[in-house]
């Protein structure tokens, strides 16, 4: 092999590398949405998706992290759309100017997991208020998200409400700092209770001892908004196709597509436009 | 190669010294166009330091080197080459080795090839020109050193030790080496302690003994009658250091 | 064991059934990472064995910071160029976050101190070697980089092996400036990450061991031809 062969070739991997990369692909046409690992992990996106591209050729690239991070992401401009669940925080994006048209398009709801052996005996209690006094009793295992994300400004409203304030408690109350699937996962490790929400809890297979052990009270429901990122300040951003989907979520085919979504039969997202 | 010759060197007062010790002191010595310099003494005496000296790749403590034309160092090396005890050879074929000093002095690729392809027949390499230099034999090694100095036709040439390694057959290809380059009007400067070596090549001699110059006189006068105490000795076969 | 003999067969019907989007997301983490170690490659060789051979004040510092940055936190390289890139950022005009491209940008300001302090190493060990025959054949400090590259070359595969390999295993870096965004910026890596957060852990570990049988493949086949070469070379 001579040095120069050795050098073309070198540089034709590169090149080819490159071009690759580069390659233009069909689905050029396309928004990047900010939006929640929650969302992700309940696997909407990979239903919802194919049919909206198919129907619009749009392809929506979906970032999943957590809402806080989501309207982060908006505020620098790196997304087109947000479809996020924290009402405090998207308000607050809103009145600062870094999003437009905030709409409802669907909610879900939180459940309580924790261990079959239910060592604080919360099950079945109807009020989650109760729950988490009783889970605080106990000192019973609680895995939070502690990532700043929509699940866990929810989970500390609770707390809040209950009149407790959890990081006072000692080592029961254990902060993971991490999105849902892996909260969940850690939580199944040490047999602690969780908030989490419906839709990823259907799709988690790594249960474990996990179980629901409360769900239905109306302070538990998880509502999705979608807001558009603010198209007047920066001027790359690709609204109009994002509005596209943004009017499609909302509009009563988009809500029908939405309702379709079903794992093992349940429903998992109730449509909420024009409510 | 117009311009004026490199040669005669000129050695004046030439000390080196490493870690606080005197390893070679004052040599004042001078070396004209087309001699065979046979360096000799006893292990240690200083003999490769002084080729190092000379050739530029060691710096003198004390002393001075003179060459006859004042020219850049890039200029005087390339008039000059060096013949290793183990050539460092590249991790290419023989010919891209020959080749590469030419390459590094400008040499234009078609006339690379033709003057690399030209030393190695010079030294009966032609059939190995292709051939990776790191896979021959250590004799075929010396010799394709010799042709990747020859190439240069360089006005002086040093030989460290180059055939102490060697078995007969190729310590006479060097020596036959060493006849062409003189032919060839190239200054040798040799170091050996194979003193029937140094009788079949030699003009001059320069004797070193403990990093100092005891004798440079020519071949038949250190053979016949050296002047030292230290070079009977050593001429007679005795343990000298 | 009943977890690792699952995650062994899911990874074998995986492969066997050529499944497209397995197959969409290897081919797309071997074009990052090659072309990544390529770019690191261009650039870290010849810096590398600059740094080695050049003779300057600050050259022990310059040699400090990139024995260091090695280990870089791929986490802290994948913020820094998602700042870099957001278009709140310097470089937001380019609309590079988010996409493939940006993960090679990230991977490669990874690997290239690794290329170019490995290659500092291994250049500077041959320079003791070659130094009296370079200098004595008319080679000078800086002639002699392409000249040690070279002769180097065997030497130098591993280290460039060693950034594929740590390019091909991050996983902190691309998540950041890539948004593991499914279908298109979905790595083997990012893909394994998703996977372990859903729970699904005999996927992501199916998916751990095709990534880890590719990575003996790539090293396997480059050991190889490295080896019949040098055989050939001495």
């Amino acid at each position: 092999m001579s040095r120069r062969v050795f050098l073309q070739g070198l540089f034709a991997t590169a090149i080819a590398a490159f071009a690759m990369t580069g390659t233009p692909r069909a689905e050029d046409h396309f928004i990047t949405l900010a939006s929640t690992t929650s969302t992700e992990q309940s696997g909407l996106f990979e239903y919802l998706i194919p049919i909206f591209t198919r129907e619009t050729h749009i392809t929506v690239h979906v970032v999943a992290v957590g809402t806080g991070q989501a309207l982060q992401i908006g505020e620098r401009g790196d997304a087109d759309a947000l479809l996020v669940h924290d009402p405090a925080g998207e308000q607050k994006f809103v009145a600062d100017g870094f999003g437009v048209d905030r709409r409802a398009v669907m909610h879900n709801d939180f459940v309580i997991v924790g261990p079959k052996a239910d060592p604080a005996g919360i099950a079945k209690t109807p009020d989650v208020i109760e729950v988490f006094r009783r889970i605080a009793a106990a000192k019973a295992p609680f895995g939070s998200r502690g990532d700043d994300s929509g699940t866990n400004r929810m989970e500390l409203r609770l707390w809040k409400d209950a009149g407790i304030d959890p990081k006072q408690g000692g080592s029961w109350y254990r902060e993971l700092g991490s999105g849902m699937g892996p909260t969940l996962n850690t939580s199944a490790g040490m047999n602690a209770y969780t908030l989490a929400d419906r839709a990823t809890w259907a799709n988690f297979k790594n249960r474990q001892d996990l179980v629901i052990l409360v769900q239905g009270d109306k302070r538990l429901l998880n509502p999705y908004s979608t807001i558009l990122v603010n198209p007047t300040r920066f001027p790359t951003l690709k609204t109009a196709d994002a509005k596209i989907w943004h009017d499609w979520l909302v509009s009563p085919h988009g809500q029908e597509v939405i309702a379709g979504y079903k794992i093992n039969g349940e429903q998992l997202f109730f449509g909420d436009a024009g409510k | 190669m117009t311009a004026a010759s490199i040669l005669p060197l000129s050695l004046s007062g030439l000390s080196y010294s490493a870690a606080g010790q005197s390893l070679l002191e004052d040599v004042t010595a001078e070396f004209h166009a087309a001699r065979r310099i046979l360096v000799l003494g006893p292990n240690g005496a200083g003999k490769s330091l002084l080729l190092r000296l000379c050739h530029g790749l060691l710096a003198p403590s004390h002393g001075t080197i003179r060459w006859n034309a004042d020219l850049p160092r890039r200029e005087l090396r390339r008039r000059q080459a060096m013949v290793f005890q183990r050539p460092v050879m590249l991790r290419r074929t023989a010919l891209a080795n020959v080749e590469y000093p030419l390459a590094l002095a400008g040499i234009g690729r078609a006339e690379r090839r033709h003057c690399a392809t030209e030393a190695l027949a010079h030294f009966g390499l032609a059939s190995l020109a292709q051939r990776p230099a790191r896979v021959l034999s250590g004799g075929e090694q010396q010799r394709l050193a010799l042709a990747r100095a020859w190439v240069m036709r360089p006005e002086i040439i040093y030989l460290d030790e180059p055939t102490s390694a060697l078995d007969p057959a190729a310590t006479y290809a060097v020596e036959q080496a060493v006849q062409d380059f003189h032919a060839a009007g190239t200054t040798v400067v040799m170091s050996t302690h194979d003193l029937s070596q140094a009788r079949r090549l030699a003009d001059e001699v320069l004797f070193l003994c403990r990093g100092r110059l005891l004798e440079h006189v020519p071949a038949s006068a250190f053979f016949e009658a050296p002047a030292s105490a230290e070079a009977r000795a050593f001429l007679a076969g005795e343990l000298v250091w | 064991m009943t977890d690792f003999s699952a995650a062994l067969s899911l990874a074998g019907s995986l492969v066997f059934q050529l499944d497209h989007r397995l197959i969409a997301i290897v081919l797309l983490s071997l074009r990052v990472s090659l072309l990544a170690v390529a770019l690191a490659s261009v650039f870290g060789l010849p810096l590398g064995a600059t740094v080695a051979l050049a003779r300057f004040p600050g050259r022990n510092a310059i040699v400090l910071v990139l024995n260091a940055f090695m280990g870089l936190p791929p986490v802290v390289v994948g913020l820094t160029i998602y700042l870099l890139l957001s278009r709140a950022g310097p470089l937001g005009p380019l609309g590079m976050l988010f996409t493939p491209t940006a993960m090679v940008v990230a991977q490669m300001v990874l690997i290239l101190p690794i290329i170019a302090a490995l290659t500092r190493q291994v250049v500077e060990d041959l320079w003791e070697e070659y130094s009296e025959q370079l200098r004595s054949l008319g080679c000078g400090r800086a002639q002699a980089v392409p000249t040690l590259l070279w002769d180097g070359r065997y030497r130098l595969a591993t280290v460039i092996l060693a950034g594929f390999g740590r390019a091909s295993a991050e996983v902190g870096a691309v998540i950041i400036v890539g948004g593991n965004v499914a279908g298109f910026t979905r790595t083997m890596t990012t893909a394994i990450a998703l996977e372990t957060s859903r729970g699904d852990l005999p996927l992501a570990m199916a998916l751990g061991l095709i990534l880890i049988t590719l990575t003996i493949a790539v090293n396997g086949v480059i050991q190889l031809v490295s080896q019949h070469a040098r055989r050939g070379m001495g």
